[in-house]
């Protein structure tokens, strides 16, 4: 399969493979000496279905403090749109038909929102918009402009995590961690929910999110102390 | 999923437009409109979203009822404090179904439209006389565990998953419109088609009409109401047999009542079988099980969903015991 030609690792790559090189090159961390590149953005860029060839390879690997973003520049359909997450605006084009949780992990870069079942079944993509916990799964991003959007990424405070991230730590609510941040974002909302005051109906709140690891018994006891509510 | 036009509706009249012209899809919460799309079961070459029009409001009506906007939201709706008081049924419905996310998406609308979760409707490898007419349908012969055992034809057998429309139904509700050819009010019992054999068709709506709102007449002071979902989980799960329950007692004798079932038809089951055993005669459990036996009277098992016929009757016979127990 052919693949979007990157000029800093086609040329890295054919120093590597370079007998009369070998015992010059050094190994040296990509991270040190291409900034802020990882594995994940290298991964990104090798033609995963759905993103599109930008005219620059690299732009996946730009430092996200950029506040415009320019994602599927090339694909036809494609409209622009303003996404309000976590306080900060991005500028995106993209096609109708990708949902808000696409748009946060291939567009947004934001990568803490999961995809499990991508039907609302698991819950895994849960994030708030205006504050309510949603699916993001089943929602098209182009819907969304003008609301507040919030992910996992926008809990913690000032590097200060939040009393629900906090409290799933005192209480291991977590093993694998796939579903944490589904579970976190709507434990967070169901702060702000007319729920009933015991474990049992912490249970039927939660139910929307589905644990595979069954970290269950932890996950109702730190909502719990979130809540302020003491343990059953 | 296939590409679509999207466009965003800041009126109802523009709505109407947008989509009788295109022949569109409305868009709310996306709960099924997404799902089914990425399944590729829906579609749609337009999508209109309503997001944005004035439909949101709960209100009570002058001499009594309810008007309920079509785009409030399930969770809303459910914790309405005149719904939680006066409309019973219509709360515990609303909170029985899916998830606390996707009732915060789901909406009054989109809730009464919400498509069938039959294996075979969902898979588009599979025939089905609801997706393409006269192809056959897979569930005859196939896992019918949660398919329909009344209003169901040789061409379809699907179940209808709404349990907020059981609810409504034994409310009585009505459905406000407005379409290319104007407003009109429909009766929520009058608002479903059985599947006969035309599957693809399940309501009255025609092409580019809207839902507004939906509106609940009053209810008579004593009146008590219970929604009570059966399903092998707790949560998170569409019901195999669901009862809900309109009635009102006086000195141990049922005056007024109104019977649906959710999880056993092809449509949300409004039973007036069952209602006309009830009225006038004691609340006694004898009389109970004998409107659950006329209730299901025309219920046709299929291979795997027999013990729904049973369970429904159950269903119903618990959900009169606790409306009708003195508190």
């Amino acid at each position: 399969m052919d693949q979007p030609k990157n000029p800093v690792l086609d040329t890295e790559e054919s120093d590597q493979n370079d007998p009369t090189k070998e015992k010059e090159r050094e190994p040296v961390s990509r991270e040190s000496r291409f900034g802020r590149f990882s594995r994940r953005s290298f991964l990104a860029q090798l033609g995963v279905a759905g993103v599109a060839a930008t005219a620059s390879p690299l732009a996946h690997a730009v430092d996200t403090d950029t506040a415009e973003k320019e994602a599927s520049a090339g694909v036809p359909g494609a409209v622009p749109a303003t996404l309000n997450v976590n306080g900060k605006e991005y500028r995106v084009k993209l096609e109708s038909r990708v949902t808000l949780l696409d748009a946060l992990r291939d567009h947004l870069q934001l990568f803490g929102t999961k995809k499990g079942c991508d039907h609302g079944q698991c819950g895994a993509c849960t994030v708030h918009i205006n504050g309510r916990r949603v699916n993001s799964c089943l929602s098209f991003a182009v819907m969304h402009e003008g609301d507040k959007i919030t992910t996992i990424e926008g809990l913690a405070q000032n590097g200060q995590l939040s009393p629900v991230q906090q409290a799933f730590l005192d209480h291991d609510g977590f093993q694998c961690g796939y579903c944490t941040p589904g579970q976190i974002m709507s434990a967070t909302a169901l702060l702000r929910e007319p729920i009933g005051p015991d474990d049992d109906a912490v249970r039927a709140a939660m139910s929307g999110n589905i644990c595979r690891c069954g970290a269950y018994n932890n996950i109702v006891a730190a909502v719990q102390q979130a809540r302020g509510n003491k343990p059953a | 999923m296939q590409t679509f036009r999207y466009s965003q509706a800041q009126t109802v009249e523009g709505a109407v437009r947008a989509a009788g012209s295109a022949g569109g899809a409305f868009i709310a919460g996306g709960t099924t409109l997404v799902d089914l799309m990425k399944l590729n079961v829906l579609q749609p070459r337009s999508v209109v979203d309503i997001n944005a029009l004035p439909l949101d409001r709960v209100e009570s009506l002058p001499g009594g009822g309810l008007r309920i906007g079509a785009m409030v939201r399930n969770s809303d709706l459910a914790w309405n404090q005149t719904v939680r008081q006066q409309y019973v049924v219509l709360s515990e419905a609303l909170l029985s179904g899916a998830s606390p996310q996707l009732r915060n998406m789901a909406t009054t609308g989109g809730n009464l439209l919400q498509k069938t979760r039959c294996y075979y409707f969902r898979d588009t490898n599979y025939v089905c006389n609801k997706r393409q007419p006269g192809s056959g349908c897979a569930a005859q012969d196939g896992f019918n565990r949660i398919h329909a055992v009344l209003g169901g034809s040789e061409h379809c057998v699907a179940t209808h998953p709404s349990d907020m429309a059981v609810a409504m139904m034994a409310l009585e509700a009505t459905v406000h419109t407005q379409g290319p050819k104007g407003e009109r009010a429909i009766a929520l019992d009058e608002f479903y088609l059985v599947p006969g054999s035309t599957p693809d068709r399940e309501n009255v709506l025609q092409p580019g009409e809207l839902i507004t709102h939906v509106t609940l007449p009053a209810l008579a002071s004593g009146t008590r109401s219970r929604y009570l979902k059966l399903r092998d989980r707790a949560q998170y799960e569409f019901a195999l047999a669901s009862s809900a329950v309109v009635v009102s007692v006086s000195g141990g004798r049922i005056q007024r009542a109104r019977v649906a079932f959710g999880g056993v038809g092809t449509k949300p089951w409004r039973s007036r079988e069952a209602e006309k055993a009830l009225e006038g005669q004691d609340a006694s459990s004898e009389n109970f099980r004998r409107a659950a036996d006329a209730a299901m009277a025309d219920a046709k098992p299929l291979k795997y969903n027999a013990f729904k016929i049973e369970l429904a009757k159950r269903a119903l016979v618990r959900t009169l015991t606790e409306t009708t127990q003195v508190a």
